[in-house]
């Protein structure tokens, strides 16, 4: 019988299979985003955290203006700077156990520095000398990834990967506003979202994508309300407030450790620098906006909170930055040596076993250094 | 002494069989990918594999092929054996970036701490009556980018062999499996599977004087009943199997071509850009003064697959290698 044929008894219905999902909990982020300083809620901050962000963010600082210098004398070949995102990138650090895993991009080697990595090993891909100057499973941090976005879905694999063992670790994975209109941005949420698995997100929103700002990048209302439609929940934070950007990330992390799931977080914040020193940032934003960034500076804010409270004084100012410049004057130190390389490392790892062909080049380059060194080339 | 009955059975139930023992030896091998779990694959390779080991160790995952691999790198990272499946060539080119980017380089940007034994299964290949973007031979792609190791199977027998071999490899392994070949038949020993031996070997499948047929995978049976074709023209053809393709067995290759003078490279993908020239690059360059006739390629046309019913004209069949084979000898002639 067709549908004409019963006519006054054909009812239309909803389509069978759909079912609305009917949360208990909400999974749009706020209409603002969350800030501590300045507000209520830092009396409730635990005063030793706010003290060790403080001592982070200045060190950051620092190591920031050392990497960027370090471009400029040629000691590196490029440094994407992190200045004014810093707080984003030691809560990103701090949060985390040490069983847990950081998925980190290509701007985010201060995060690295910050859970614990040697600070020119941390360097050694913007130097040159090699891409991945650590041991990823030593350490726990993945290699920095220079494509965007193609480092989540392996968070999310290795956090899966860990659940599956009955292990408790969280992945969290770093990436940019830009990197959210890559298409393994989505996949990664929805693989994440589909198995539940303990993993976080952090979007550091630094406005621009080199120079793309974010109203050409998205129409959404938030990079945090993307979570929705893959079913996890969004946050929404002030990336320039240290201890809101903390709480909220250590928020994500106990839920995902406790098995409900993975959360995208956004932070805004602002790069205060260019996006690396090829790049002429005057091209595409105005001084006044830099300057209005300036005044929400993540150091200055959580320096006032600490200050106003008498949780810091001139003395343990001057403490966390006479340490900033001791490790400032060691990273200097190392990185004005000329690393020592091997050219025949160029095959060392390619396979497990080099292949027939592989081993024939090595010979090739043996006998060129070789003859290099007899001076008869 | 007993004899074990040697049994028909299809490269489908080879493959099969070599996921669920590597699956019960080493229970960090898992599989992933689109259906390969309730429905056992559209080609029903996986068939039976989540029942027996459970959904965590053969995972239907959503459809996203950059994701599958992606995830895959990240269970890797974390010390299991992904196997996943791309359900069809040209579907697995959303995964390319992975595969470039990450797979085929971790080892080698991490300094070796962090090899990824990763196995990429592909169904490849035309010959099926498959629609668009079902029947690519996309072998090029894979072997120019250097980590990845790529094999694929030509027999049974292989089949089996080859995917525990790739499963077992500690770096990533692009495995080819040539789809036009699953339901062929072979009399095959499942209660004593072939054996497991390193990638990287080619093997003379018929042994010949006069020249050299050098194929792989979907080819090897064209250019088997090409040579049995041949020997009413007088043609008395070795036929060269590569399995790998990356690595390459030169030595296989180049002690066929040194005894036979003359070479003929035979593959479905398109010859501009493809394996072909590669190969006959390598021939000449390391058989020059033993050959007697240029190395020639019978490869697919260098066109975007052609729609199913005109595939047949697309693909190097028996006249279009026993043509090349004449011009082999004219070559030589003159």
């Amino acid at each position: 019988m067709t549908v004409m044929e019963q006519r006054g008894a054909y009812r239309p219905t909803p389509p069978p299979a759909w079912q609305p999902r009917t949360d208990p909990a909400p999974l749009l982020p706020d209409a603002a985003p969350y800030r501590v300083l300045g507000t209520e809620a830092a009396a409730q901050a635990d005063p030793a955290l706010l003290r060790r962000l403080y001592a982070e963010l200045v060190r950051g600082r620092r190591y920031n203006a050392q990497a960027t210098a370090l471009t400029k004398q040629g000691r590196l070949a490029v440094y994407p700077s992190t200045t004014g995102q810093e707080a984003c990138e030691v809560a990103a650090a701090l949060v985390l156990q040490e069983q847990d895993w950081l998925f980190p991009s290509y701007r985010d080697t201060l995060a690295a520095v910050a859970r614990g990595l040697d600070p020119v090993q941390a360097l050694t891909l913007l130097r040159g000398d090699w891409h991945t100057g650590y041991d990823p499973r030593e350490h726990r941090i993945a290699p920095l990834s220079t494509p965007l976005a193609t480092q989540l879905p392996h968070a999310v694999g290795l956090a899966h990967a860990a659940r599956l063992k009955g292990d408790d670790v969280v992945a969290l994975a770093l990436v940019g506003d830009g990197g959210t209109s890559e298409g393994d941005f989505h996949e990664a949420l929805n693989f994440a979202a589909v198995w539940q698995a303990p993993v976080v997100f952090l979007v550091q929103n630094n406005g621009f994508a080199i120079s793309v700002p974010l109203a050409k990048q998205t129409a959404a209302p938030s990079l945090a309300h993307k979570a929705v439609g893959y079913g996890m929940p969004g946050r929404l934070v002030d990336g320039n407030d240290a201890a809101a950007v903390h709480e909220v990330l250590a928020d994500a992390v106990r839920h995902a450790r406790e098995g409900g799931g993975p959360t995208l977080v956004e932070a805004i914040t602002y790069r205060i620098e260019a996006h690396t020193n090829a790049d002429d940032a005057t091209r595409y934003r105005g001084d006044a906006e830099v300057e209005a960034w300036r005044a929400h500076d993540p150091i200055a804010l959580l320096e006032h909170e600490l200050t106003e409270r008498g949780l810091i004084d001139e003395a343990g100012i001057k403490a966390a930055r006479d340490a900033a410049e001791t490790m400032a004057a060691e990273l200097r130190a190392h990185m004005n040596q000329d690393p020592v390389l091997d050219p025949m490392d160029l095959f060392a790892d390619v396979y497990a076993e080099p292949t027939p062909q592989l081993r024939e080049q090595r010979e090739q380059l043996a006998a060129e250094l070789a003859a290099e060194r007899e001076g008869t080339h | 002494m007993t004899t074990v009955a040697l049994k028909p059975a299809t490269m489908a139930q080879a493959l099969t069989r070599a996921l669920r023992d590597a699956m019960a030896e080493d229970p960090t091998v898992h599989v992933m990918g689109e259906d390969v779990g309730t429905l056992g694959g559209v080609f029903r390779v996986t068939d039976g594999l989540a029942k027996e080991f459970g959904e965590d160790r053969c995972t239907d995952t959503p459809l996203a092929e950059a994701g599958i691999l992606g995830t895959a790198v990240g269970m890797a990272m974390y010390g299991l054996r992904p196997v996943v499946e791309m359900q069809f060539d040209a579907f697995a080119y959303p995964a390319f970036e992975q595969l470039i980017s990450h797979v085929s380089r971790m080892r080698n940007r991490t300094r070796g701490a962090m090899p990824l034994p990763i196995t990429i299964r592909v169904p490849y290949g035309g010959g099926i009556g498959g629609v668009e973007h079902h029947s690519d031979s996309s072998e090029a792609y894979y072997m120019a980018t250097p980590g990845l190791h790529v094999v694929t199977p030509a027999t049974v027998a292989d089949a089996y062999g080859l995917l525990r071999a790739s499963i077992a490899s500690d770096d990533p392994v692009v495995f080819l499996e040539p789809k036009r070949l699953y339901w062929s038949k072979d009399t095959w020993n499942p209660d004593e599977p072939s054996p497991v031996e390193p990638i990287g070997r080619a093997v003379v499948r018929r042994p010949g004087r006069s020249a050299t047929l050098i194929t792989y995978g979907p080819s090897l049976p064209v250019c088997l009943e090409s040579a049995e074709a041949a020997r009413a023209e007088g043609w008395d053809l070795e036929v060269v199997d590569l399995r790998s393709l990356v690595p390459f067995d030169d030595e296989t290759v180049c002690a066929s071509v040194r005894r036979t003078g003359r070479a003929l490279v035979v593959h479905e993908s398109g010859g501009y850009g493809g394996p072909g020239g590669e190969i006959a690059a390598r021939v000449t360059e390391r058989c020059f003064h033993h050959l007697e006739a240029p190395v020639l390629r019978v490869a697919g046309f260098d066109i975007p697959y052609p729609p199913p019913m005109l595939e047949r004209h697309h693909l190097p069949g028996v006249d279009r290698i026993l043509d090349a084979v004449g011009r082999l000898q004219w070559e030589a002639d003159n």
